[in-house]
């Protein structure tokens, strides 16, 4: 019998009493019992637990149930210290407990490879990271494998990153990815600042998901402060939310063309893309919706004219999406490259915990609009889009799918704003709450877990982007592929490099 | 075949008539900002004390604004109680140093164009490399884009390319993070000279919302010298444009074009 771990519901405070503090075996077996039973792991990570050592924070997410489990243990750190590692039997702790070690000098005990995350100073001891890039890479050895390294900086206008391919041939056996080039130290800086950057930390926490990691932010702290943030406003939020998915799913679909040397599909996304860009800065000025996600509500309103002018412009650039994406699935030779390229099974997505597009097109149905609804979507479901394949076909039909729903629903919220206020003023935050606030961004859930001290300010605060799950599937697609089809898997997954760096 | 010419017919000419024709930009763009003195009070320091970024301090005769740290958000205009500030619509921001951007009421455009002999030299064919440096992903879009047809930048001569061997210079994103810090130098070292830098964003810049950060240096300046600074969060794609044209002296004049 394992101790029990709090339910909670997405985007709901509590107090932080209630959080149950538990011993680190029967943390560890509460963890993997959930596990075991299919949660999900969302988020691991440590705080400064003062003199006790480090306070290590499990969130759990039990998909159909819609509920999520939170459990925290204290560990010292001192010589000898550190726990029986989840990794060997829970995979998808893997990352978790290396950030755990590298930030908090936590050994979790037998993680098959304890290797740096991010190569940042440590919040507490000495740490382990040396100069960025340079670790032990998994390699392999034979006569005729050779390895080839790629990055930091890349040949297009991407961020930087570093992959290490072991090659035989054309054939790559393993892809080890090596980030923390783009790290900013943006968690810490929302705990120390007092209050006038944290906005804009969230909006460029990664700037292609400015609208969902900000929504993140600002229902994590209207829960903390008990907001009562008028319908209209969470309207405009769910709108912006699937503008920003129409926009890069459509830049998606026009790269992934690209990348196959297809060229009309890739020429006339990359256009389209910028049509839903430039709806949302219809609201609020900004292409990616900087400005347009407050706490209290929203920074831009929208009247019933430009509301109707949004919906002309909106229909007019889906039915431009549909005959330039339409050509994909007509063309052999896209087909041909896309079918079977970069295949993860469902098995791996599940053991990886795989999120978002990528999960969705392994064959796992999660996604956090249905599954942990918050804002509007608790009252307008969006229905969760699958293929089992696991393939970049997969990936990019499943982004398909997804356009043509968050068209319809974008379309539905615009023809029926409720009226009333969009915006009311963000109280102070309550002393000792907690709160997990969970956003479908358009790679996949954002998770942001807040916590307030005895005096109401932030104390903790902790954010994990889609990418940080999902860059462990892409190296799993890569294995016997060939090489060359790197880009093509790269963009099927299209994942943040900021966003995991932070 | 036959639908791929059909999707093709319905796509239409899609590339914009700029620089001949203004472009077309959101009638809410938030561009560089005014300030209105009469109406700003004296011992007001509202603005100041709003701005994430510092970009505002007060000196006699009211607010001074530095666009190469402006975020180009509400912050200051929410918090100016009587209305004295505002964004105009001005997308055209880009200038040859960052203490050009530093100025009182109203944001004058710049000329900002290279000298002759490397506008002789670059002025028909620019080829650069990009390099993100703790970018967000926002600026580096805003740069994606314009290889767009919309914007269609090859039509101009200037083109972004993979090696920095290959390149006239770099257009740099983000604060330059420490773990950059060295990549940067390296691509910078790769470019064969003469060659020409350009900071776009505001983190390039002055290090945006990460300036003070331990993890950032604070802008390209901080590791390369800096000959084109393109303010924005993000710029707009047309401000980003307008920047390189203008440096590339195919834009002279606040109101006439050139191709």
């Amino acid at each position: 019998m394992s101790a029990e771990l709090l339910k909670v519901r997405n985007g709901r405070a509590f107090a932080r009493a209630d959080v149950p503090a538990i011993p680190v075996d029967e943390w560890r077996r509460a963890i993997l019992a959930r596990v075991a039973e299919g949660d999900r792991l969302v988020a691991l990570f440590g705080t400064d637990g003062g003199e006790q050592g480090v306070q290590l924070w499990a969130v759990l997410a039990a998909d159909r149930a819609g509920v999520l489990r939170l459990g925290t243990t204290t560990i010292g750190t001192t010589e000898g210290g550190g726990y029986l590692s989840l990794t060997p039997e829970c995979p998808q702790a893997h990352l978790f407990e290396r950030e755990l070690f590298e930030l908090w000098g936590v050994r979790p005990n037998g993680h098959p490879w304890l290797k740096p995350v991010r190569f940042v100073a440590p919040r507490r001891g000495e740490g382990v990271a040396g100069k960025v890039g340079v670790m032990d890479f998994y390699r392999v050895e034979g006569e005729e494998i050779h390895e080839v390294a790629v990055g930091p900086v890349h040949a297009g206008v991407i961020e930087p990153g570093h992959f290490r391919f072991q090659c035989h041939g054309e054939v790559v056996f393993h892809l080890e990815i090596s980030l923390g080039y783009q790290h900013r130290g943006v968690e810490r800086a929302i705990v120390e600042d007092a209050g006038k950057r944290r906005i804009h930390y969230v909006e460029t926490l990664a700037g292609d998901t400015t609208i969902g990691h900000a929504s993140a932010y600002c229902h994590l702290v209207e829960a903390l402060s008990g907001d009562r943030v008028p319908p209209r406003a969470l309207v405009l939020r769910a709108i912006a939310l699937e503008l920003e998915r129409l926009a890069n799913h459509t830049g998606d679909l026009g790269a992934l063309a690209n990348d196959v040397a297809f060229l009309p599909t890739a020429s006339y996304c990359g256009r389209l893309r910028g049509d839903f860009l430039n709806l949302t800065a219809a609201v609020c000025g900004n292409r990616f919706g900087r400005g347009l996600v407050r706490a209290g509500g929203v920074g831009f309103d929208v009247d019933d004219a430009l509301a109707a002018d949004m919906v002309q412009r909106l229909d007019a650039a889906m039915s431009d999406v549909e005959s330039a994406v339409r050509l994909l699935w007509s063309s052999a030779s896209v087909l041909a490259r896309f079918e079977n390229t970069g295949r993860v099974t469902t098995e791996t997505a599940a053991a990886l915990g795989l999120v978002g597009v990528a999960a969705r097109a392994s064959g796992l149905d999660r996604d956090v609009r249905l599954d942990h609804p918050w804002g509007f979507y608790r009252l307008h479901k969006i229905p969760v889009s699958t293929l089992p394949s696991g393939d970049v076909f997969a990936r990019a039909y499943v982004r398909w799918a997804e356009i043509r729903r968050s068209a319809q629903f974008a379309r539905e919220l615009l023809r029926s704003l409720p009226r009333g206020a969009s915006r009311v003023a963000h109280g102070p935050l309550a002393k000792e709450r907690v709160c997990v606030s969970l956003v479908e961004g358009w790679r996949g859930e954002i998770c942001h877990v807040g916590a307030t001290d005895e005096q109401g300010r932030l104390a903790v605060y902790k954010v994990i982007d889609p990418s940080f799950h999902n860059w462990s599937g892409l190296a799993m697609a890569l294995r016997d592929q060939q090489i060359s089809d790197f880009p093509l898997c790269n963009k099927s997954f299209d994942l943040s490099y900021c966003g995991f760096d932070l | 075949m036959l639908d791929i010419l059909l999707a093709r017919a319905k796509q239409g000419h899609r590339t914009g008539a700029y620089p001949d024709a203004q472009p077309t930009l959101p009638e809410r763009l938030r561009g560089a900002l005014r300030v209105l003195p009469d109406r700003c009070p004296s011992g007001c320091r509202a603005c100041v004390e709003a701005c994430p970024t510092a970009a505002i301090d007060i000196v006699p005769g009211g607010p001074r604004l530095d666009a190469g740290r402006c975020l180009f958000c509400t912050d200051c205009t929410s918090a100016c109680p009587s209305g004295a500030l505002e964004h105009t619509q001005e997308y055209r921001l880009s200038a040859r140093s960052r203490e050009e951007l530093v100025y009182t009421r109203e944001y004058e455009v710049k000329k900002a164009a290279l000298d002759e002999r490397l506008r002789k030299l670059f002025g028909r064919s620019l080829k650069l490399r990009q390099v993100s440096a703790g970018g967000c992903n926002g600026c580096e879009l805003d740069v994606n884009v314009l290889g767009t047809i919309v914007f269609d930048l090859g039509r101009f001569g200037i083109q972004v390319v993979a090696s920095p061997r290959h390149a006239d210079g770099l257009l740099i994103t983000g604060p330059v993070s420490k773990n950059m810090e060295l990549a940067l130098q390296k691509t910078y070292d790769a470019v064969p000279d003469p060659k020409i830098v350009i900071a776009c964003g505001a983190c390039a810049i002055s290090g945006g919302p990460y300036a003070g950060h331990p993890e950032v240096l604070g802008g390209a300046s901080a590791v390369v010298p800096v000959d084109l600074v393109i303010p924005g969060c993000p710029p707009h794609p047309y401000t980003i444009l307008d920047g390189l044209l203008r440096m590339l002296g195919r834009i002279e004049e606040r109101t006439t074009t050139k191709r």
